[in-house]
């Protein structure tokens, strides 16, 4: 690990200030940050430990609840209000990791966390969200872990995470800190990037800025899901993962809320699918016009066009489930 | 501030990159904590911080003045044995042994969930209480790899400790 001067934030300015230096990184639970600068892959010149900063605790806003930065994977999952009226929240963070490394990783950090490519990790290959303007070794090369939507023609990396996956489905907001004091409100949405011909940026943080929470709008209600496959039963990143909130009503679907992990460089939302289902009878032929939508515009690179078939499966099987319908 | 360890304190002067396993094993001399593959994949590592399980090669040690931590050392003595060390003597939940320390932390934390009553992502309701089952103690194991394979003696042993609390 390169050498790096500690520094504890003292007040939210404070970080601010801290951050704003070329070479600076914000650590909350470190689980992603510290294992990528073990490798050398992240080689910050100064660590701003946040941990001390009062972000932590869940607490009502509006209809809905706030959600402090600092507050734990595991204490969020465990949280009775997240587990009775966001049970597709808790079960996508609970599909992630383990309960030691849940115990570490934060809301805010896990927002950040970096993608699982094998050639961002592998210091000997090309990657231009590591080394921009080196090229990509994913594209031609190993790929089953890769994107199939929203990738380009300098990156292929998918955002591996599920909670934010969720958060998406739940259309919730992550509440910003500037370095200028003020606050700004991204759409979770909004937050991931796509690559583009800038893949080392993975989403819309400025230098200076600090996470300081995520606004859940109020319960969704309906039938919440989160369907993730993956190459072993726990522990494991996602292929494919669905959130899903469907509400039916008189035998229709009233409303659909989708998102997906596993397919891009950040959790995919597609709007058109969800208007397409809303209002109709659900049926498998319109589970299929659903999958066609989604990934009109999908493209594997190889080893992983299998995702496309897949993602197709996994999308009908969650319909059927949200609807009553046997799988 | 100082970090205490096993209820002793330690003064944290340390170069910052000092994860809390190296200074567990090589500052504090509790060597009980073992480094499988300094990465949080393996959870060899894993020891009690605040009462929760973690990885302790994926944190800083100057990140944790005024903490409380507790390994495997804390846990039990060769003449008094956590009930769930005698539980892994007793149904051979081992062979190397090295990954056994992180297991049995894990473990007591993991009963500790139980009791708290955290659901995991196999629990038929997220909302509900959990139930203690092997499929259960499967999944919220799985952060502690065994490459000798003892995983069902483990299982057993933890079950056994984990009824006998109930």
């Amino acid at each position: 690990m390169k050498p790096f001067d500690y520094q504890r934030a003292h007040g939210l300015d404070d970080a601010g200030q801290l951050l704003v230096a070329d070479g600076a990184k914000p650590i909350a639970g470190g689980t992603n940050l510290l294992d990528l600068m073990k490798l050398e892959v992240e080689t910050p010149t100064a660590l701003v430990d946040v941990n001390r900063l009062p972000l932590g605790g869940i607490t009502a806003h509006g209809e809905g609840l706030y959600i402090g930065a600092l507050v734990s994977n595991c204490a969020c999952a465990a949280d009775p209000r997240i587990r009775s009226d966001y049970p597709v929240l808790a079960r996508a963070i609970l599909a992630g990791a383990t309960f030691q490394l849940r115990n570490k990783a934060t809301t805010g950090g896990n927002l950040c966390q970096r993608t699982r490519c094998y050639y961002f990790y592998d210091l000997s290959q090309t990657c231009n969200k590591r080394a921009p303007g080196t090229g990509c070794a994913a594209i031609g090369g190993f790929n089953r872990i890769h994107a199939i939507l929203g990738a380009s023609d300098t990156c292929i990396a998918t955002y591996p995470g599920d909670m934010a996956v969720a958060l998406s489905a739940l259309d919730a907001t992550v509440e910003i800190h500037d370095v200028k004091g003020d606050k700004r409100l991204v759409p979770v949405r909004d937050f991931h990037r796509l690559p583009g011909d800038t893949p080392e940026r993975d989403n819309v943080l400025e230098p200076g800025d600090v996470i300081t929470g995520v606004v859940l709008p109020a319960p969704a209600g309906g039938t919440q899901l989160y369907r993730k496959v993956r190459d072993r039963a726990s522990y494991a990143f996602a292929l494919v993962s669905v959130a899903a909130v469907i509400h039916v009503e008189d035998g229709k679907i009233a409303k659909a809320r989708l998102a997906f992990g596993g397919l891009a460089h950040k959790p995919w939302h597609d709007a058109r699918v969800e208007a397409l289902l809303e209002g109709e009878a659900p049926s498998d032929a319109l589970f299929d016009q659903a999958a066609a939508l989604l990934l009109d515009e999908a493209r594997g690179q190889g080893s992983n066009d299998f995702k496309i078939p897949l993602t197709r499966r996994t999308l009908k099987a969650v319909l059927r489930e949200a609807t009553g319908g046997t799988l | 501030m100082p970090i205490t360890i096993n209820g002793a304190e330690y003064e944290l002067d340390v170069d910052p990159r000092t994860s809390l396993l190296d200074f567990l094993r090589r500052d504090a001399g509790l060597t009980g904590t073992k480094k499988g593959c300094d990465h949080g994949q393996c959870g060899a590592c894993t020891v009690l911080l605040n009462g929760q399980r973690i990885n302790s090669c994926l944190t800083l040690a100057v990140m944790h003045d005024g903490d409380s931590v507790t390994t495997i050392e804390g846990l039990g003595t060769p003449d008094a044995p956590h009930p769930l060390q005698a539980a892994f003597v007793r149904h051979d939940g081992y062979q190397c042994g090295y990954c056994t320390p992180g297991q049995i932390c894990s473990a007591k934390a993991m009963l500790d969930e139980i009791a708290a009553g955290w659901t995991s992502f196999v629990s038929d309701d997220v909302a509900g209480t959990p139930k203690l089952s092997e499929e259960e103690i499967r999944e919220r194991m799985s952060g502690n790899l065994c490459r000798c394979g003892a995983y069902s003696n483990i299982v057993a042993a933890i079950s056994e400790v984990a009824e006998a609390q109930a």
